[in-house]
């Protein structure tokens, strides 16, 4: 098989999101990270199947020359189960926006994750609805002023990471569009776990919600206020590299090496594989102003996938089985003659 | 008094009790030994929806009708010769289905003045008050006798009392002279693996009532029902409807080679068919049962693209809340088999009951102009063909296709001639073929110029890579808002849908002559009542049962042209007749409708007919 590019994975459609909004960038870092993946297991382009919801990163599919299928508000999991479950040999990629997968598809959402079906989930998170012109989402922050919260939001937002964790995700990785060499290591890693990856992307939508999060992706601070966790690194952050969590015997905190007694000694490593939820549920609700927000691949552990499940137990039932046409199964059980 | 021997052409029991006291198993094994037998057979369950209400209550009563004859028979019947009652809230509610010749079988040891007051009787007559005194009454301590018969048998009192099921058994079966063998075997089957000690208690019971029947001098005759004669050679097997619609999907993925994928949501009355399709892994298929209704069709949907024979099973409300989601199936061209089984609505409405009040959701539900082909079972071993059918339209013409079956249909059963897959015809989907030349693209909405179908490409397939989805498209698959593209689309995927009938059956006059005055007129379930009703009338009226509904079978005007009126019989307030004047109008069209969670009754249809002869 011919290497593919990035340019294989390019469709002729133009790309129709506005001049500035994040999706441009995640769709660029995943026509990158497919080749790598191909390159990795041999996949070949037609086994890939994009999958999507409604809003504006659903557009997505479309830009792929892949598969793909542009579904309805909400539903894309339910789609990309159906396709994965039918096929399992296909690898499925899916867009969805916070609004898409959180609030009306919020239900398919938390059980793809808990059957961990083998789908990679990209989270378009732009803490607002864009497509239908400025709406606050379920990310949207508490007292988020938009057009139908003119004096506010009186909600809590979800925070992804603890919905994913909650409903015992085997992979959650966080990144920010601007980031995309971390988020081709993201999606490649994506790929390779196998059961139901999710990935939040922190979108940027410069219509709506411009610089929602800019506290996270302004160069000029964006070092003390993020941490890349990495699998069997030190989870140290900051400008000078001069910061770094420990675990205090109750809880996660941020330290700066070298005062209050803390060394680098004491700075945790990431252990991305550990079956140890809590800690994972821990760094990925980490938010200023007393800790960095945790980008990386903060979970990957393995468990047995549905998708397997389903088509072992076809396999073990056809086995055992004295059943194998629709004939044998017509004349099985009570039956009599008439002469 | 001298015992006789009668001989009967045909009769209806009706088995009724409390939710939990076993009538639906024990009027099933009476049909299906009556099967076996050789007798034709029709059952009727007609159950709560509460799976155990209030011991005694007239809520919680559970009822299994069955009519067993020698001839062929059509319906189970509108009135029961014999009534067994193990409560008196089953007598009290079961009563108006008594003939005026009917034996009653009461369980005496439940009338005492609890079950008396629980049921609601104000006397402590519970015949004089029902006016029921003249029937043939026979009060049996069945409890008790079923206590006596176990009392050595070592199980507890709870499961010794479950037994009373089999001592009513055994007396029915003495009185309509059924040989006890069948449900011995029954007996053995069940229980061999997980309870072999209450094989021979229930046994003991069944017999110890076969005995007392024989015995008490309360049973003036007993019957027999002669085999029915000049049936069709070969191998039987009894089949409700339900399960005849999972098997008949399974034969449509044999035939078209593809794998059956089934994502459904648990829902009365249709859940039996995901059951059924989850126990048959051996014949490949997959089922998910989804996290909801939208998650069934959503996972089918992508499963049909992905290649399966994709299928979901719901009920009414369920369909309800697949409506958007069939939008885009018929949008994205895609093959799906929606099957609603419906029961009494609208809302959560009468679950347990049968009605055929969804057929306009089925043909108008959806936002914009979304036509899909809509057929009908007739009878509960008709769910195969129809199920098939349906697999069949679906892949051949690459369109979702909505199967109608009724609660009345799911879970009633009848005797069925196994039919040999050899006699089913294979189906071909419009599978993409070779290769794309160098530079040339995939249009996935190009379409057959004859059948106006679109091709297939599946995932996996390199070269066909397309984009599919709910957004309008050109035929080269780019998204597109031009105004004539959209109603070029809009008329195609409507005239794709019209032109399904080129290969759909003809319609028959099934009865009397193809021209006259009358013609009556009915589509799915009540096609057994309908029938027969027409036959009580004779050949004054003719008759045509509709299972093709969209597209209408194309000789349908012709049909209709032969005759000055046309007499519409439906379990709804008229939905089919609507949209008879819809599509063929200049008709006079009359009505005859029920909306009452039950079946027509003959008598009533005969009535409807003669009104109008």
């Amino acid at each position: 098989m011919a290497s593919l590019t990035f340019k294989d994975f390019k469709s002729d459609q133009d790309v129709r999101w506005c001049p500035g909004c994040g999706d441009h960038a995640v769709l660029a870092a995943l026509q990158r990270a497919l080749p790598k993946v191909s390159q990795a297991l041999g996949y070949p382009r037609e086994r890939y199947v994009v999958v999507s919801g409604i809003g504006c990163s659903s557009r997505l599919p479309y830009y792929m020359d892949t598969y793909g299928f542009h579904s309805i508000h909400g539903r894309a999991t339910a789609v990309s189960t159906g396709i994965k479950v039918a096929n399992p040999t296909l690898t499925v990629w899916q867009a969805c926006g916070d609004g898409d997968a959180l609030a009306i598809g919020g239900n398919h959402f938390i059980h793809a994750i808990r059957r961990n079906i083998d789908i990679n989930i990209i989270l378009f998170n732009n803490q607002i609805y864009g497509l239908t012109k400025g709406q606050y989402s379920p990310t949207s922050k508490f007292g988020a002023i938009t057009k139908t919260s003119p004096y506010g939001t009186v909600e809590h937002p979800f925070t992804p990471g603890s919905l994913v964790l909650g409903a015992k995700g085997t992979f959650f990785a966080r990144s920010l569009d601007v980031e995309l060499a971390l988020n081709e290591e993201i999606m490649t890693a994506a790929a390779l776990h196998d059961g139901c990856s999710v990935m939040e992307m922190l979108t940027n939508c410069v219509i709506f919600n411009d610089g929602a999060h800019r506290e996270l992706s302004d160069p000029a601070v964006k070092a003390d206020h993020t941490i890349v966790l990495r699998h069997g690194e030190k989870m140290i952050f900051g400008k000078n590299r001069d910061r770094g969590l420990i675990y205090d015997g109750r809880k996660i905190r941020a330290v700066r090496i070298g005062e209050g007694g803390f060394t680098e000694e004491d700075i945790l490593v990431h252990d991305a594989h550990t079956d140890y939820i809590g800690l994972h549920m821990a760094l990925a609700d980490m938010k200023g102003p007393d800790y960095p927000v945790a980008l990386g691949v903060i979970r990957d552990v393995k468990d047995i996938t549905y998708d397997d499940g389903v088509r072992d137990q076809v396999r073990d039932v056809m086995l055992k089985s004295k059943i194998h046409t629709v004939d044998e199964l017509l004349h099985s059980g009570s039956t009599w003659q008439v002469e | 008094m001298q015992h006789k021997v009668v001989d009967l052409q045909d009769v209806v029991l009706r088995f009724a009790g409390d939710s939990g006291d076993g009538m639906q198993l024990t009027g099933s094994l009476f049909a299906d030994m009556s099967a076996i037998y050789g007798n034709s057979l029709s059952t009727f369950p007609d159950f709560p929806a509460e799976i155990r209400a209030p011991h005694g209550t007239l809520s919680g009563v559970s009822g299994f009708q069955v009519h067993i004859g020698s001839d062929e028979i059509g319906t189970p019947g509108d009135f029961c010769d014999m009534l067994v009652a193990m409560n008196p809230a089953a007598l009290k509610t079961n009563a108006k289905w008594c003939k005026p010749t009917a034996m009653i079988l009461v369980d005496g040891d439940a009338f005492d003045e609890k079950g008396m007051q629980r049921a609601g009787f104000k006397t402590d007559n519970p015949f004089t008050e029902l006016h029921i005194e003249d029937r043939t009454i026979i009060v049996a301590a069945i409890s008790s006798l079923t206590q006596e018969s176990l009392k050595d048998s070592g199980l507890d009192a709870k499961a010794i009392l479950k037994c009373k099921n089999m001592f009513t058994l055994g007396m029915a079966c003495y009185i309509y002279s059924r040989p006890l063998e069948f449900i011995y075997q029954y007996l053995e089957r069940k229980f061999s693996k997980k309870h072999p000690e209450l094989i021979e208690p229930n046994k003991k019971v069944l017999n110890d009532g076969f005995n007392y029947a024989a015995n008490i001098q309360a049973i003036p005759n007993t019957y027999t029902i002669a085999p029915v004669k000049g049936r069709k050679k070969g191998t039987y097997r009894n089949i409700t409807g339900n399960q005849a619609t999972a098997w008949g999907l399974l034969a449509a993925s044999e035939k078209a080679n593809l794998p059956l994928f089934c994502g459904s949501y648990p829902i009365t009355p249709a859940t039996a068919i995901l059951e059924e399709l989850a126990i048959h892994k051996s014949l490949g298929a997959k089922t998910l049962q989804a996290e909801d209704e939208i998650a069934g069709i959503c996972t089918a949907i992508g499963a049909s693209y992905a290649g399966n024979l994709a299928v979901t099973t719901t009920s009414g409300p369920g369909l309800s809340l697949k409506s958007e989601a069939l939008g885009l199936a018929v949008m994205a061209e895609l093959p799906l088999v929606v099957i609603d089984v419906q029961r009494g609505g609208p809302s959560t409405g009468l679950p347990t009951k049968t009605e055929q009040s969804d057929l306009n959701q089925a043909l108008y539900g959806r936002n914009g102009e979304c036509p899909m082909p809509v057929i009908a079972a007739h009878s509960p071993s008709h769910c195969f063909d129809a199920a098939f059918t349906a697999a069949k339209i679906a892949l051949e013409h690459m369109t979702p296709v909505m199967l109608l079956s009724e609660g009345f249909l799911g879970n009633g059963s009848e005797p069925w001639l196994i039919p040999s897959m050899a006699d089913y015809p294979a189906i071909k989907p419009p599978f993409v073929r070779g290769t794309l030349a160098e530079g040339e693209k995939f249009h996935p909405f190009e379409r057959d110029p004859e059948t106006l179908v679109r091709r297939w490409a599946i995932p996996g397939q390199k070269g066909f890579e397309h984009r599919v989805g709910g957004l309008e498209k050109t035929h080269e698959g780019v998204l597109s808002t031009d105004p004539r593209n959209h109603e070029l689309m809009v008329h195609e995927r409507a005239e794709k849908v019209a032109r399904i009938a080129r290969d759909l059956p003809k319609l028959q006059v099934v009865h009397g002559p193809a021209e006259g005055n009358l013609l009556v007129v009915g589509w799915g379930g009540t096609f057994g009542h309908i029938l027969t009703a027409v036959e009580e009338v004779g050949d004054a009226v003719s008759y045509a049962h509709f299972d093709f509904i969209n597209p209408l079978p194309a000789n349908t005007e012709e049909v209709f042209s032969h005759f000055s009126k046309i007499l519409v019989c439906e379990l709804n307030s008229g939905q089919f007749a609507a949209f008879l004047r819809a599509e063929l109008p200049g008709k006079e069209y009359i009505q005859f409708n029920k909306v009452q969670g039950q079946p027509f009754l003959v008598s009533e249809l005969v009535d409807a007919i003669k009104k109008e002869l």
